[in-house]
């Protein structure tokens, strides 16, 4: 088995991979709704499907704190300190 | 009959050997060293071993229960793997110095009283640079020069805590710390600036980046650890743990967003980490506890497994990069899959370790019902996965191809990074294993199908999105300010401060005063004895003030080690004598 041959293989492969990357998506969003809920500790908790959009805005709140705080306040050229 | 040898005895004194061994013994002599200290702390039994009466002290140097064996048992394997990933390197100073750096870390772990703490805690400090000094480029003497003044500083911060304590309570005892005084918050903020707390994290992510290959995964795994260790035995519950950690989750994965360099984007994810573990000190549960040891066991195995992924990356290419880097995976397929395991396993992805470690302290968070920790420490999961498990290796293995052919790196780095994702895989797949080794007897299911589709949502839509923005998320030429600027730039920024406004108003004053005096000769006769005897005295001793309080900034800059033995010795007579009244 060559692991090298794999990868390839895989990359060769985007098309298919996205598209069972999004049938998984929905499949683990769908599963959610059938799914017994025992231990709710947050309203939340109830909601089928909430850390699916809560993981999305999370990212999205990332990307857009970090990268507006490295453009107007806290990124330098790479030589800065050695002058 | 010996009954107990404390297992720093093979990683110090039998490190002090190895230079006068060569070629394939060293190799194994090397390998032999950490296996005895792990075979040490496995056959160890629980209780209070190796008390010395010193001076009218009681030092205790083996506390053996379920806490220090958890975290003993996790040191020993990172030497063990760490070592191995080392072995290749022919720099017998390098191998002393990881070795006696672990082995101070044991020597902190089965401390019973903060004395012996403090001394192996300096004695990390002053071995963890030679890691970084060893890879003898400017920047990283610069980096270890800063790295070991931080250090030195926490280190009489956290003796002055220990003294006031002996003073006030007549004893150095190193468990639950009572009360508010001085002593609590000196010696918490001795621990927190090792655990790298924000504001005082910055020499981690200054320093690691710019140690050498292997040094890089020594660091990793030991000094936040065991900072972490000495918070969970002496702080729990304490509620501004709580915030200071969940903040510094969140700090570390904004910042990790903005680097460039992996090894520092790496060292962002160890704040991140810590500060999950951090976190759950404050919350003080035996859930939260058992979650701050499992993580801090799943973290040193899958975090030295990212380093020695980055390591093998950089030392086959030369680049450290995201910018420069792409396009690996054709070369170094098998350090792709190795780093995965580690990175998968940060993430908590279902059947990897940080799946059954990290959740625990976010279940804790749950049971005591604080829901915007709860909030915030899921969404630093989602970064963490964001930076680790997508963006490096995105930038590093696929994305554009960036031209350099590496081979896969040495054989031993390979099989270190090998044990290292086996445990990853292991701990994921059969947390019993660790779970018996947690300080406290609490039921904890992970496997549970809400936390499975809760984990996988999270992750996999995460997951999407970078998919989506992966063209602008790549890592810019660029290096991003943190609370280092403050030493690095605003000392030299003082001292121009002075030199271009302080001196020339002192000048300026000079001039009218002359003139003011030139008209009449008799008063400019009394009054040049003025100037020569009073004034300029005065301007003088303020000038040669100045000057030698810029010299003494400017020694710290460039890391004078006589100011830290002055500072050192200062404080040491101070207290002493605060001691005798």
């Amino acid at each position: 088995m060559d692991i090298g041959k794999i990868l390839e293989n895989l990359v060769n492969n985007a098309k298919t991979l996205k598209r069972i990357g999004f049938a998984v998506l929905a499949l683990i969003v769908v599963i959610d709704f059938f799914l017994p809920r025992h231990h709710s500790h947050f309203f939340w908790d109830d909601i089928p499907g909430f850390s699916a959009l809560y993981g999305l805005l999370s990212f999205i709140l990332i990307v857009v704190v970090s990268k507006t705080l490295g453009h107007y306040w806290l990124g330098r050229p790479e030589d800065y300190y050695n002058d | 009959m010996i009954d107990w040898v404390h297992p720093s005895v093979f990683l110090i004194l039998g490190a002090l050997f190895i230079p006068f061994i060569r070629g394939r013994a060293q190799q194994i002599y090397i390998v032999l060293l950490p296996a005895l200290a792990l075979v040490t702390v496995m056959l160890m039994s629980p209780g209070v071993h190796g008390v010395v009466n010193f001076l009218g002290f009681e030092l205790i140097f083996g506390r053996a229960d379920k806490l220090s064996l958890a975290f003993a048992y996790v040191f020993s394997i990172a030497a063990l793997v760490g070592a191995t990933y080392a072995l290749h390197v022919k720099d017998n100073g390098q191998h002393i110095a990881a070795f006696v750096y672990a082995g101070s870390s044991l020597g902190v772990t089965f401390a019973g009283d903060l004395l012996t703490l403090f001394v192996f805690w300096e004695l990390m400090a002053f071995a963890s640079v030679w890691l970084i000094w060893s890879r003898r480029v400017k920047a990283s003497i610069e980096a270890g020069y800063r790295y070991l003044l931080v250090h030195a500083v926490g280190g009489v911060v956290l003796l002055a805590g220990i003294v006031i304590l002996y003073v006030t309570t007549g004893s150095t005892r190193f468990d639950v710390m009572q009360g508010n005084g001085a002593a609590f918050y000196l010696i918490l903020a001795g621990f927190m600036l090792n655990a790298a707390v924000p504001p005082l994290h910055a020499w981690l992510t200054d320093a690691y980046p710019e140690a050498t290959v292997t040094g890089a995964v020594f660091l990793s795994a030991f000094t936040t650890k065991t900072a972490v260790y000495a918070l969970i035995r002496a702080y729990p519950g304490t509620e501004l743990l709580i915030w200071m950690g969940t903040f510094m989750a969140l700090y570390g994965v904004v910042f990790a967003m903005l680097s460039n360099d992996i090894r520092r984007l790496l060292g962002y994810h160890i704040i991140s980490q810590v500060g999950f573990m951090v976190t759950a000190v404050g919350m003080g549960s035996a859930l939260a506890i058992n979650g701050a040891v499992a993580h801090a066991f799943a973290h040193i195995l899958y975090k030295g497994l990212l380093f020695m992924g980055a390591g093998a990356v950089i030392q086959m290419t030369g680049q450290s990069k995201l910018s420069e880097l792409g396009g690996l995976y054709r070369w170094m397929p098998v350090t792709f899959v190795l780093y995965m395991v580690g990175a998968l396993s940060i993430s908590a992805f279902p059947l990897f370790s940080g799946f059954v470690s990290k959740s625990m302290e976010i279940s804790a968070a749950a049971e005591m019902h604080l829901p915007k920790v709860w909030l915030l420490l899921t969404l630093a999961s989602v970064g963490t996965f964001l930076c680790l498990g997508l963006k490096i290796p995105y930038y590093t293995f696929f994305g554009k191809d960036c031209g350099a052919r590496p081979a896969e790196p040495p054989r031993n780095m390979l099989v270190a990074m090998g044990m290292a994702a086996f445990l990853c895989i292991f701990i994921g797949v059969y947390p019993a294993w660790l779970y018996d080794k947690l300080p406290n007897v609490v039921e904890y299911h992970s496997y549970t199908p809400t936390h499975i589709i809760w984990a996988l949502q999270i992750l996999l839509f995460t997951a999407m999105g970078f998919f989506m923005l992966r063209k602008k998320l790549g890592g810019l030429r660029k290096i991003t300010l943190d609370i280092d600027w403050f030493y690095r730039k605003g000392a030299g920024l003082f001292m121009q401060f002075v030199y271009h406004v302080v001196s020339p108003i002192e000048n300026w004053f000079i001039q009218v005063y002359r003139h003011v005096f030139r008209g009449n000769l008799i008063l400019g006769i009394k009054g040049l004895w003025l100037d020569k005897h009073v004034i300029d005295g005065a301007v003088n001793a303020i000038a040669a003030a100045v000057v030698r309080g810029g010299s003494t900034l400017r020694q710290m800059q460039t890391g004078q080690l006589r100011q830290y033995a002055l500072v050192m010795v200062g404080s040491l007579l101070i207290l002493s004598l605060y001691s005798l009244f």
